[in-house]
């Protein structure tokens, strides 16, 4: 006995010192923004640099912490209980829901902020393997026999959500185009899809970092990211002759910053995206920013591609969520896993 | 029924030794076939860790476990385990000694439920936190308005640990205990000592190292769970990831260094698990049962 004990007294020290000796964040507020995957980055240095902002502006110390994920997958735990003061997910649906399910927010939310809560925009690109060896230059040839398309579960994935509607989108406005003949070109392209990762990062994972796949449909910024960082000699970007202009929202969670009493510097927060220094990290890292002037400066990093809306096209996000994404939606409908 | 199988294998296990009769080319076609397979599954992939993560030197490397955020994952890692192993000691001694030492009605039924968490997938046991704590769950609008965090915070963390690592004492040592039978304790109390005494003399004595290695299997697992802590985490950065959590988090910023160095933390922990574990066998082969 004596030997066992004088082990469990040698783990209990042990434990006692790492949790002892860590320290905590000295800080006067802490906020939390509930995210989703490739806003990583971003928000990192946009919150140092928020951090700078409102320590002059007001002299308190401020912690941001970060959640990223699936932008779904991340609703649905702010809708469980995940203490998000802030959220910045990758579709306006999203935000509906933690307002229709949790009542965490008004029904109104997204008349709160300029450009439909959303202070930066992005688009679906393509993202091939070096010397683009399949020669895929528009959504028409994603179809084709023998190319494996790489994309997050739409279920779960906002991107993903964006990518099915640009191509639906396109296949709408070829000539002779019907919602028969889009949804025929989308079950043909899912048909090349082997896998279905949860979250954005999760399918560039997949194909940069396990190879697998000739295409990966991706966020621009997501795309530019992974040039970047895992090299220019491996991958390319291909913008296709139409996508959609998906609109990042943001919002403060009302229920959450009034019990946390952090509700005026989680305003802040979120303004500090529209002003010329967020914008201009946005901008950096690859978002379109929706300031004149910035946008002005970063013409040349972002290609010039005609931009369907969800709402022309779609009728807006309720819409289409029900239409596509429900359940036994024509998601559902057309997918079925390749065995 | 099934716990008088496990014995018998143990049995058969340790007395194969003495009547090995193939000749000796099969065996060391055996072994070196054993050894290859381990190579290629255990040693390649466990170096691989280390090498991905010294890939720019040791000061990266440390800089990496030094990271606030991976300290942090560090710390709630050691704080789940060191709630939850204790916890599930008491438990498992607790229920193994009712199981193995006492007859009574609906015994086979709790030591299926005591297994229920092997045979449940590890997301399930995080889901079902999820429900019953969650704000749209059971208790979820009772603990909001009395502003209690289980799920998304350290104590939905610690409960999904439990959940999962609730087995592994008492699994240990139920089959012991069974085969120990109940004649010492039963001369224990005729000879005039009472329950306690009989407990803490004669039957905590016999199953020390038993316990040892179920609390080491214990808090391997309770460290490297991944998947029920990843249901109810909530991924806050530098406030509710455990190791395993960081290390994916890492992993998906193309952070591959940190991720291997944060991830060899865990390794190591296997490591050390293996060699208490060995050194713990050793003893308890070495002590009359």
């Amino acid at each position: 006995m004596s030997t066992s004990k004088k082990w469990f007294t040698l783990a209990a020290a042990l434990a006692l010192t790492v949790t002892a000796t860590v320290p905590s964040h000295a800080s006067d507020v802490t906020l939390l923004n509930v995210s989703y995957d490739p806003t990583r980055e971003l928000y990192q240095e946009f919150n140092a640099s928020f951090a700078k902002y409102w320590k002059k502006k007001s002299g308190d110390d401020i912690t941001v912490k970060q959640s990223h994920g699936g932008s779904g997958k991340q609703a649905r735990a702010v809708i469980d209980g995940l203490e998000a003061d802030v959220v910045t997910l990758a579709l306006a649906y999203d935000i509906d829901e933690i307002h229709s399910k949790a009542k965490l927010i008004p029904e109104n939310w997204q008349k709160r902020l300029p450009h439909n809560s959303s202070p930066y925009t992005s688009t679906i690109v393509f993202l091939v393997r070096k010397g683009n060896p399949k020669g895929i230059r528009d959504w028409s040839d994603l179809v084709k026999p023998g190319v494996q398309v790489i994309t997050p579960n739409p279920k779960t994935s906002g991107g993903a959500r964006w990518n099915y509607l640009a191509a639906w989108a396109y296949a709408l406005k070829q000539k002779g185009g019907s919602e028969a003949s889009a949804k025929e070109f989308v079950t043909r392209l899912f048909k090349n899809v082997p896998v279905l990762d949860s979250g954005a990062r999760g399918s560039t994972t997949t194909f940069v970092q396990r190879g697998i796949g000739d295409v990966l449909l991706a966020w621009e910024n997501e795309a530019f990211l992974a040039v970047n960082e895992l090299g220019k000699d491996k991958f390319e970007i291909v913008v296709p002759s139409l996508s959609i202009l998906a609109e990042p929202p943001v919002t403060v969670v009302d229920k959450v910053v009034d019990r946390h009493g952090t509700r005026k510097v989680a305003e802040e927060y979120l303004k500090y995206l529209y002003t010329p220094e967020g914008q201009e990290l946005a901008a950096r890292h690859y978002y379109r920013p929706i300031d004149k002037k910035v946008a002005a400066r970063y013409a040349k990093t972002f290609t010039k591609v005609k931009l369907i809306t969800i709402d022309e096209v779609f009728g807006g996000w309720q819409k289409a969520q029900k239409t596509h994404f429900a359940d036994a939606g024509v998601f559902d409908q057309i997918y079925a896993p390749s065995k | 029924m099934q716990t008088d199988k496990t014995l018998d294998r143990n049995v058969a296990g340790r007395t194969a030794g003495r009547g090995l009769t193939e000749p000796a080319p099969v065996r060391w076609g055996l072994t070196i076939v054993a050894l290859l397979f381990l190579g290629l599954f255990l040693f390649v992939p466990l170096a691989s860790v280390f090498a991905q993560a010294l890939e720019k030197g040791w000061g990266a490397y440390l800089e990496a476990i030094r990271e606030p955020d991976a300290l942090s994952s560090v710390r709630l890692t050691l704080i789940a385990a060191a709630v939850s192993v204790p916890l599930n000691l008491l438990f498992g001694v607790a229920a193994a000694w009712g199981i193995a030492k006492f007859d009574f009605p609906g015994k086979s039924i709790l030591i299926t439920l005591i297994d229920l968490p092997f045979s449940v997938s590890p997301v399930i046991s995080g889901l079902i936190y999820v429900l019953m704590f969650g704000l749209q769950g059971w208790l979820g609008p009772w603990l909001d308005s009395h502003n209690i965090k289980i799920i998304f915070a350290v104590p939905g963390i610690i409960l999904a640990t439990i959940f999962v690592t609730f087995p592994f004492v008492a699994r240990e040592l139920i089959p012991l205990m069974q085969a120990q039978g109940k004649e010492e304790e039963e001369a224990a109390l005729v000879l005039g000592a009472n329950g306690l005494q009989t407990f803490l003399r004669v039957t905590l004595p016999n199953i020390r190292w038993g316990i040892l290695y179920g609390v080491i299997l214990c808090n391997a697992r309770a460290m490297g769970e991944f998947g029920a802590v990843s249901v109810v985490s909530g991924h806050i950065r530098g406030a509710t990831n455990t190791i395993p959590l960081h290390v994916e988090i890492l992993y998906n910023e193309y952070n591959y260094v940190a991720a291997f160095a944060v991830a060899s933390l865990l390794a190591l922990l296997a490591l050390v698990t293996l060699a208490a574990k060995s050194l713990v066998e050793w003893r308890m082969r070495g002590e009359p049962m």
